[in-house]
Formats: C-alpha cells, structure tokens, sequence
C-alpha cells in the first residue's frame, strides 16, 4: 500500500514560496494566476500487508508527529493500493 | 556554572558557543552528542545554531526527535534552563517547548549580518543584566529561516505575558518593518515560554561576546544567565 501525503501551508498563513512564484508567472505573461501556494507532495510505501484501517491511522499519526507542522500547515491523505 | 551544548548532525555553531562559554565566559562546558540520552548535571543546556539534518522536511523537525531530546525536555520541564540559538530555537518550536514556527524568510533569501535588537523585557533570566542606558543590542543574524509566525491568540498571549524578549529594530531602537529582516510578526527575534526558563532567538549571541569577533552584546545575555543561577545557588 502506498500513501501520498500532501502537506500545504494553512490558507491565512502567508507563502512567500508561492508569492515569488506567483510574480514569476505575472512576469512571463500568465496574469491569469491569481495565487500560487507550494506545498510538499510525500510518498511513503507501507508495504503490502497492512490493512487500510490500520494505514490511516498510521499516516494519520506520522503527519501530526513529524510530517506537517500543524502550527502553520496542514494535511491530507490519499490510500493506493 | 555548568552548561551543556549539544551537537547534532549538520550543527555548525556548537563549538563557537563552547568556546565562548570557556574561554571567553570561564564557564564549565560538556558538550553532549545528539544520540546521548543522559544529560550531565547541569544548569543550562544550549542548542546550537547550524542546519541539523540539512533542514529536511524544515528546519529543526528531524533533530527534535533526536535521543538527546528526550533528556532536553524533562530538563525543561524540571526548571532546568534551555537556550536556543538559530536552529537550535527552530528545534525548540518544533519540539513544542516554545509556541509558534518558523517560516522562510519573506524575501526567499539567506541573510547573514549584524543587526539591532531592543531587549522588550529585562525581568528574565535571560536578559536582567542587559545595561538599563544601552537601547539595543548589535548581534549578527544568519538564517533562511526566521520567518517567526503564531496564530493570533499565541501572538496576543506572548505579548501580554513578556514572553517576546527580542525585536528587531533600527540602531535607536525604534521597531519597524523596514528593520524587519525576515518578515518575522511584530518584528519578533526571540521569545520566552511562560515559565522564563526556554529561551529562543534567531541571532547569534556567541557570535558577539568578545570584541574581536566585532561586538560583545551577546554576552550580556550569557553573564545574565550565569549570574542568575549563581545568586541562586
């Protein structure tokens, strides 16, 4: 089973990553882009025998103990496999 | 007084603040590797500024898991004083002992130069010796992330606790934003936990405590907590 993770910075908290970005864009011309937030992507493989209960649990206490800082981001979770 | 330092993989300043300490300060050091789990007897436990872990994931989130922090943090929770410096402050706020997180800095770049400090609160162990008549503090700053931020009610609740012990400001000590560096909130450089005894700055004070390094306001704030324990012994 594999877990992708997606760690985003929590929407009132200024991303000054996604603002540079955000003026790169406006500057090549796409001024359609109204905000541009980064955030990490992170793929852990859980090997095939754990069951899906016991996986989201497992992501679950991963995310808040070391893979987002909940203070200023949050998470999400998607299962395959 | 006795101090530890410790040492984690990719810290860079922890001999600097060992050699303050003994040479400049006379005081009796032990440094400690970040797989130790025991802590010496000690008065205060330092941790140093560096890039532990190469900042992976963010800064300080993998060394706060280190086997030494264990020991750091029931020291903590004793009284034992704790004193983060740089990343060793990004380590302590991801360890929970102080509110709030770090963010990159506003503008994406890595700043390294002295800037101005104002003391925002004498009354700590920390900073009770800082002379009344000096109105800031020269001490270099070298980080990519220091971008201090908290969600409103942490931010209101270190203000009317003096929990904020260091603003960055102009060299009067006038606290704006274009002396802000890092786009840190309220222009905050160092902050307290409500006890007064974990202490977290982004400058470097063992970068500035003896005068051919170019400044000694850094220790001011050592000789501050060396003569805390002192007087309380």
């Amino acid at each position: 089973m594999k877990a992708k993770v997606v760690v985003m910075p929590k929407k009132d908290v200024l991303d000054p990553q996604g603002k540079a970005v955000s003026g790169a864009l406006h500057a090549l011309g796409h001024n359609g882009v109204a905000d541009v937030r980064i955030g990490k992507l992170i793929v852990l493989d859980l090997g095939d025998s754990i069951s899906r209960e016991h996986a989201e649990s497992q992501v679950r206490q991963m995310c808040e103990a070391l893979l987002a800082n909940t203070v200023i981001e949050e998470y999400s979770f998607e299962l395959e496999g | 007084m006795r101090w530890a330092v410790i040492t984690f993989p990719g810290s860079n300043c922890d001999q600097d603040c060992v050699d303050q300490l003994e040479r400049v300060l006379g005081q009796e050091v032990t440094s400690v590797w970040h797989r130790d789990t025991v802590l010496p007897e000690v008065d205060c436990v330092v941790l140093p500024g560096g890039f532990s872990y190469g900042d992976y994931l963010r800064a300080g989130s993998i060394a706060r898991f280190s086997p030494i922090m264990k020991a750091v943090t029931e020291f903590a929770n004793r009284g034992g004083f704790v004193l983060g410096i740089c990343n060793g402050f990004q380590i302590l706020l991801e360890a929970g002992l102080l509110p709030g997180a770090m963010q990159r800095n506003r503008d994406l770049s890595f700043i390294c130069e002295t800037i101005h400090l104002t003391v925002e609160n004498r009354k700590t162990p920390l900073t009770r010796d800082v002379p009344e008549d000096q109105k800031t503090l020269s001490i270099p700053i070298a980080h990519m992330e220091g971008n201090y931020t908290a969600d409103p009610e942490t931010l209101q609740a270190l203000e009317s606790n003096g929990q904020v012990l260091f603003r960055y400001a102009d060299i009067e000590g006038s606290v704006h934003d274009d002396h802000n560096p890092n786009g840190s909130l309220n222009n905050i450089a160092g902050i307290c936990n409500a006890e007064r005894n974990v202490f977290g700055m982004m400058p470097h004070p063992e970068r500035a405590s003896e005068s051919i390094l170019g400044g000694v306001d850094g220790a001011w704030l050592f000789k501050s907590l060396v003569n805390t324990v002192e007087e309380g012994r």
